[in-house]
């Protein structure tokens, strides 16, 4: 499948696509509303940042709070340097995207909480592409300073007039000592993108990493298997993921944990719904230490004849002591929960809406109502498209 | 006494195997039924065949619920015709909230919905996930609240005591006569005997141990053997006999019909 993103490359056009004068106040009524349903608000309230990069410029950063600051990358590599933060928790050779994104870097985002602070509300980001054809190289890296808590809103979103285009983000994460970082991505891309986030997190001893990955719209080739390496004692690391699957997507994703000290937690959870598309669910937990716990969760529900789910779970116990478990499903939704809430006077697609809704159904604190609101459209559409 | 549910010689297959033989059977308005019958006569099986879930193929009779022959319809619209059911065993629904649940059901009695998950303990539970690690008793008040604010004309009540413990019987009786209208008082200066006549719904109760007759009195009594129900009559006499000499005397019944 890979050969998707391959061909597309050679297809892209390879300019940069300026836009300095762009404003925030000139996008319009459609942008805003699909910007909204990729969690990102452009009023910027109830947010304590904001960072909005268009193609290849940056049109708006800003941070509303004295606690997290939030920038363009490069001005903050100008500023800080940050050498012992870029390409250190992933490596540009590991294959041919990250190879491109340190070659075409274009921008990315900075964003880092003070040590101690706690950020009340979310920081968002927001990574736009507004032109057909062209390729999104960016590089985000994200700090949370020792004992701090910050939740950041990422969504990612191809505009009305983009069909096809490729999108490479490399992020790296550091979860300092006792810090808790809550990172939730939306992914709102055009029917025929490439998708290549790369993804890494390094959490320290008693910090707690949390992932929310959210993508129901279609996507013709996503790829993603963000790793996340526990190096100090009681760190933990959690991955959500909510996918829906429309015929000529194909969503590859998953998440690696590797637990390298005792009392490392972790646990990896996907819920997927097919109704024509192709999943492959993935999970890789590592444990390196004793008295390590992690559990892989892959549930999926197939709703047509012509898609495919396929959950690949992999736990890799290499010491003595360890707790270690994962729960794999695949199938239609079961007929006995359909009647019991026929049986309460739900009719079969009000039933079927109900129990899809429930199974893809995650409590993330600090979504839009917005978002919230049209991802239950959304799984209302599903069932129609189902039956 | 107005004639509710009237079923007549109702035959069911499950898979390949007829497990209802030709049962008639009559409900008035207000009355409660109680079912007894050994492992595997048929009970669940008549309760799933008037709700009408699939799997369980109606292959001769009819069942007909407020004078209208309800015997193809979808299980929904029964819901909404006036039929309501506690499951013995009902399946979780991962990611719905309880309260998601009641609402729904509920229709018009969504103000009620505090109350009653009040009375049933089960207040927290409405924000938890329908019957996902719920124990024996938590699953039955659930089952009950959710009748409670759909407020059937007619409940199928399968094991309503089964998993659950001493203490909380009671509280399950208690809801039962709720929901039938069987506990009420004065209301509005009118007498008790009309607000009953008024409020009464009926019932068909299936019990194993007879645990839940303590609480909830029942009208009359069938035993279900084979198939086909043989004895009827008054609950307690039956239920006397049943624990005196076991189904086997039912079964004498059974065969005396048999042949």
């Amino acid at each position: 499948m890979d050969n998707v993103a391959k061909e597309l490359m050679q297809e892209l056009r390879e300019e940069r696509i300026e836009d300095k004068n762009f404003d925030l106040k000139k996008i319009s009524d459609e942008e805003k509303e699909l910007l909204l349903k990729t969690g990102i608000d452009l009023t910027g309230k109830s947010r304590c940042g904001f960072f909005f990069q268009k193609d290849h410029s940056i049109v708006h950063c800003q941070s509303l709070f004295d606690g997290a600051e939030i920038m363009d990358i490069d001005e903050a590599r100008a500023k800080y340097g940050l050498e012992e933060y870029w390409w250190k928790a992933l490596s540009p050779d590991k294959d041919v995207y990250t190879k491109r994104a340190a070659e075409h870097q274009e921008h990315g985002y900075f964003i880092r909480s003070f040590k101690d602070a706690k950020v009340v509300y979310p920081l968002q980001a927001c990574l736009y592409l507004s032109e057909d054809k062209i390729a999104q190289d960016v590089h985000n890296i994200v700090i949370a300073e020792e004992g701090s808590e910050l939740h950041i809103i990422t969504g990612c979103a191809a505009g009305p007039k983009v069909r096809s285009g490729l999108h490479v983000g490399i992020s790296e994460f550091y979860v300092k000592r006792g810090a808790k970082l809550t990172f939730t991505m939306i992914h709102n891309w055009a029917e025929e993108m490439a998708v290549r986030p790369r993804t890494a997190i390094l959490v320290e001893k008693d910090a707690v990493f949390e992932s929310n990955y959210i993508c129901l719209l279609p996507a013709k080739d996503l790829q993603m298997y963000p790793t996340a390496t526990l190096l100090g004692e009681n760190a933990v690391a959690t991955f959500n993921t909510v996918l829906l699957a429309r015929p000529g997507s194909y969503m590859d994703t998953g998440a690696r944990v590797i637990l390298k000290q005792k009392g490392c937690r972790a646990e990896v959870i996907s819920r997927t719904v097919s109704t024509g598309g192709t999943i492959i669910a993935r999970g890789h937990l590592i444990g390196e230490a004793s008295g390590v716990k992690a559990h892989l969760e892959c549930k999926g529900l197939l709703l047509s004849p012509t898609g495919r789910i396929h959950a690949i779970p992999e736990l890799e116990g290499r010491t003595s002591d360890l707790d270690m478990s994962h729960e794999a499903a695949v199938g239609k939704i079961a007929k006995e929960e359909i009647e019991y809430l026929m049986a309460r006077g739900l009719s079969e697609e009000e039933a079927t809406s109900l129990i899809i809704k429930g199974f893809l159904s995650l409590d993330i604190e600090g979504l839009p109502e917005e978002l919230k609101k049209e991802i239950d459209n959304l799984l209302t559409e599903i069932d129609k498209e189902a039956m | 006494m107005k004639k509710l549910l009237e079923i007549i010689d109702l035959h069911v297959m499950v898979g390949d195997k007829e497990i209802l033989k030709g049962i008639d059977l009559e409900v008035n308005t207000g009355e409660v039924h109680a079912l007894f019958g050994p492992n595997g006569s048929g009970k669940t099986t008549l309760i799933s065949a008037i709700m009408g879930f699939g799997g369980y193929k109606i292959t001769k009779g009819k069942i007909i619920f407020s004078g209208k022959e309800i015997t193809d319809l979808p299980p929904y619209e029964r819901a909404k015709l006036g039929i309501g059911i506690s499951f013995q065993k009902p399946p979780p629904v991962n990611g719905v909230k309880l309260k998601q649940l009641v609402e729904l059901c509920a229709r018009e009695n969504g103000r009620l919905i505090e109350r009653y998950a009040k009375e049933l303990n089960l207040t927290e539970h409405l924000e938890r996930e329908v019957n996902v690690g719920f124990s024996g008793g938590e699953v039955k008040r659930s089952e009950l609240l959710q009748l409670l604010v759909q407020s059937p004309q007619m409940v199928l009540l399968d094991e309503p005591e089964s998993g659950v413990d001493l203490e909380n019987i009671a509280l399950i009786g208690k809801a039962i006569n709720l929901l039938l209208g069987r506990k009420v008082e004065p209301k509005n200066g009118r007498p008790i005997k009309q607000v009953l006549k008024e409020k009464r719904k009926s019932a068909i109760m299936i019990t194993h141990t007879g645990h839940i007759l303590d609480y909830v009195e029942a009208d009359y009594g069938h035993v279900l053997v084979g198939g086909k129900i043989v004895c009827g009559g008054n609950p307690r006499e039956i239920l006397h006999t049943i624990k005196e000499y076991g189904y086997n005397e039912c079964y004498r019944c059974f065969t005396k019909e048999e042949g």
